[in-house]
């Protein structure tokens, strides 16, 4: 269900990944995956390590193409488009971005506007105003003048956040935005993506904490082995049978009396 | 004391161009033979000749040499994520001695058997075009043999430099005993690094070599940026990787072919010169690409009058590789041993 053509500005859903496959060597990787997001959506893609998360938004970056199978993009095929073109509508924050040279956070964040800018890069007063919307949007503007080097994890991934968002994508991909986080900054990542979402992107991230997930996704998607095996609701998705049977540990499961969100936790032998 | 990115740019590019201007002046009032820059363009001789016939051609031929070593090296540290990458560290500069000096020892051979089209073959056009091209076959190798599981190295790439260098020094040396002893001694100069008195024409070429690549470079400088971000990176916020680091590959081997035809292997201008520069001005390229080649100009015309002077007693002079190599060696060790820090690492 590709809808590029003609009519409202944007096709809908933003990315749509349709009988996917892909293999690293003979390792299969995916396995005739399908999966939607539409604007305005908040999807969680959750599995067990070596699922095939991170391959699969790799290739709706664009960063690798299907063996078979179709990824769309906004309605562009993302391996396929000039570069220039996917980065203007789609931003990706890697697991672990680099920091080869010591930019402030105002160079680094200024860095999203790239697909939007000439040969030399010469910020226009629409550059300028996208960057301070994302450092206020991200609590950065006290520190726009510091060097990355000399921040903590959690405000590294704040700057990391506000490039994407400064980039003024429509499709906002996260490669586990919270790992190595402390709560606080799970919490204030998490949050910062919801607020992406409320404002019409469509954000999907890979993530591992499950509880997480449920608390702040509008949909979850299940991969094990290269396979979706369960998507929609994080109340039907994360039952203790699916969960015990994916990551092969028994869990409690209950639920966030305020939220209703599901709650699973490991049953641990004490002995 | 935040100033504007535009006012940055302007006070850097104007501090760049008074260094050069000061540096040339200087190694033009000081010499062997005393002389009076005022007297000299007035046309007084013997003044007027040193001034304009020896003094300023080396002078511009050292700035040249110092710009395209000092570009290159800052964007092959962007390039390879790395400061250690320099021109000569990592073998260009080997590459492209060993092309022209290639081109060199058939114009002999050729010119013992044709006689002038022999000697047409070893002027300066087609022998920096022979530097050029061993310039880019070496960085092309290095590139290459620096992947270890597809995945660049820096550190295996650098390894890979100096041992082409060792290999470079070796088949020039050897190359040396096939050759008359004129050329001969032009390829011992390849590989000591020597600013000397060149024709106006070989400058005129390799003027238009430098300039057209470093300017290639300075127009390139804001993808630059983003190539230090990593190729994925780079790709995602919106960046041609492999055809701009395959221009960027192109001008940095041309600047130093250049450079390398003009003066030999001179060392170390663009490890010492762009990481001096980056502490003043930060890590952007716009700022660094144009400074760093205007600071490498000042520095190596610097350098090779130092050279000049500092013999005067004895009556010789070192050529200037020797000093940029006294100097560069420590330099390089110190910032080895820094980025080997963990917190100042590239990963």
């Amino acid at each position: 269900m590709t809808a590029a053509a003609a009519g409202p500005p944007w096709p809908d859903p933003l990315v749509d990944v349709a009988g996917v496959s892909f293999t690293y060597g003979d390792r299969p990787a995916l396995e005739d995956v399908s999966f939607a997001a539409r604007a305005g959506e908040f999807v969680g893609l959750l599995g067990p390590n070596g699922a095939g998360k991170s391959t699969l938004v790799r290739l709706v970056a664009g960063l690798a193409a299907p063996a078979s199978g179709t990824v769309r993009l906004t309605g562009l095929d993302p391996h396929a488009a000039p570069r220039r073109a996917v980065a203007r509508v789609c931003a990706f924050v890697p697991q672990e971005p680099r920091l080869a040279w010591p930019f402030t956070v105002r160079e680094t964040v200024m860095m999203g506007r790239a697909p939007h800018q000439g040969l030399l890069a010469l910020p226009t007063r629409f550059d300028r105003g996208a960057v301070d919307g994302a450092l206020e949007a991200c609590d950065l503007v006290h520190l726009a003048g510091r060097r990355l080097d000399a921040l903590s994890g959690g405000e590294r991934r704040r700057v990391f956040f506000a490039r994407a968002l400064a980039q003024e994508p429509r499709v906002l991909l996260l490669d586990e935005p919270t790992a190595f986080l402390d709560l606080a900054h799970q919490v204030a990542v998490m949050h910062m993506a919801r607020v992406a979402a409320r404002g019409g992107l469509s954000v999907v991230a890979v993530l591992h904490d499950l509880n997480l997930a449920a608390a702040a996704c509008d949909r979850l998607v299940v991969l094990s082995g290269g396979r979706v095996v369960a998507e929609g609701a994080p109340a039907a998705v994360l039952t203790a049978e699916r969960v015990a049977a994916v990551w092969g540990v028994p869990v409690w499961r209950g639920e966030d009396g305020t939220s209703g969100a599901p709650v699973v936790h490991p049953v641990m032998d004490r002995r | 004391m935040t100033l504007s990115p535009a006012a940055r740019l302007a006070l850097a590019l104007a501090a760049g161009l008074l260094a050069v201007g000061l540096a040339v002046a200087a190694s033009c009032a000081l010499g062997a033979q005393p002389i009076s820059l005022g007297a000299a363009l007035a046309g007084a001789e013997p003044d007027a000749s040193i001034l304009l016939g020896l003094r300023l051609p080396r002078a511009v031929l050292a700035a040249l040499v110092g710009c395209a070593l000092a570009a290159a090296g800052t964007a092959l540290q962007a390039l390879l994520r790395n400061p250690l990458a320099e021109p000569f560290v990592l073998g260009v500069s080997g590459g492209a001695a060993l092309g022209g000096s290639i081109v060199l020892v058939a114009a002999a051979g050729l010119a013992r058997v044709a006689g002038s089209a022999g000697e047409a073959l070893g002027t300066a056009p087609p022998v920096a075009l022979g530097a050029v091209a061993g310039a880019i076959a070496a960085t092309l190798l290095v590139f290459g043999l620096g992947r270890v599981a597809g995945r660049l190295v820096p550190e295996a790439a650098l390894l890979v430099g100096i041992v082409f260098n060792a290999f470079v020094a070796g088949v020039i040396t050897l190359m040396k005993m096939l050759v008359p002893p004129e050329q001969a001694n032009r390829l011992l100069y390849w590989l000591l690094g020597a600013v000397g008195y060149e024709s106006p024409g070989t400058i005129a070429v390799g003027a238009a070599l430098v300039l057209g690549s470093v300017a290639v470079l300075v127009l390139l400088s804001a993808r630059l940026n983003l190539l230090t971000l990593g190729d994925e990176e780079a790709a995602t916020l919106g960046l041609d990787v492999r055809r701009v680091r395959a221009l960027v590959f192109f001008a940095a081997s041309a600047a130093t072919g250049a450079a390398v035809a003009l003066a030999g292997m001179v060392g170390f201008v663009g490890l010492i010169v762009p990481h001096l520069v980056r502490r003043v001005v930060g890590p952007d390229h716009r700022l660094l690409v144009p400074a760093s080649a205007l600071f490498g100009a000042a520095f190596l015309v610097l350098a090779d009058a130092g050279a000049r002077l500092a013999f005067l007693p004895l009556g010789t002079e070192p050529p200037v590789g020797a000093v940029t190599a006294f100097l560069g060696g420590p330099f390089f060790l110190w910032l080895l041993r820094r980025s080997a820090r963990p917190e100042e690492g590239t990963a």
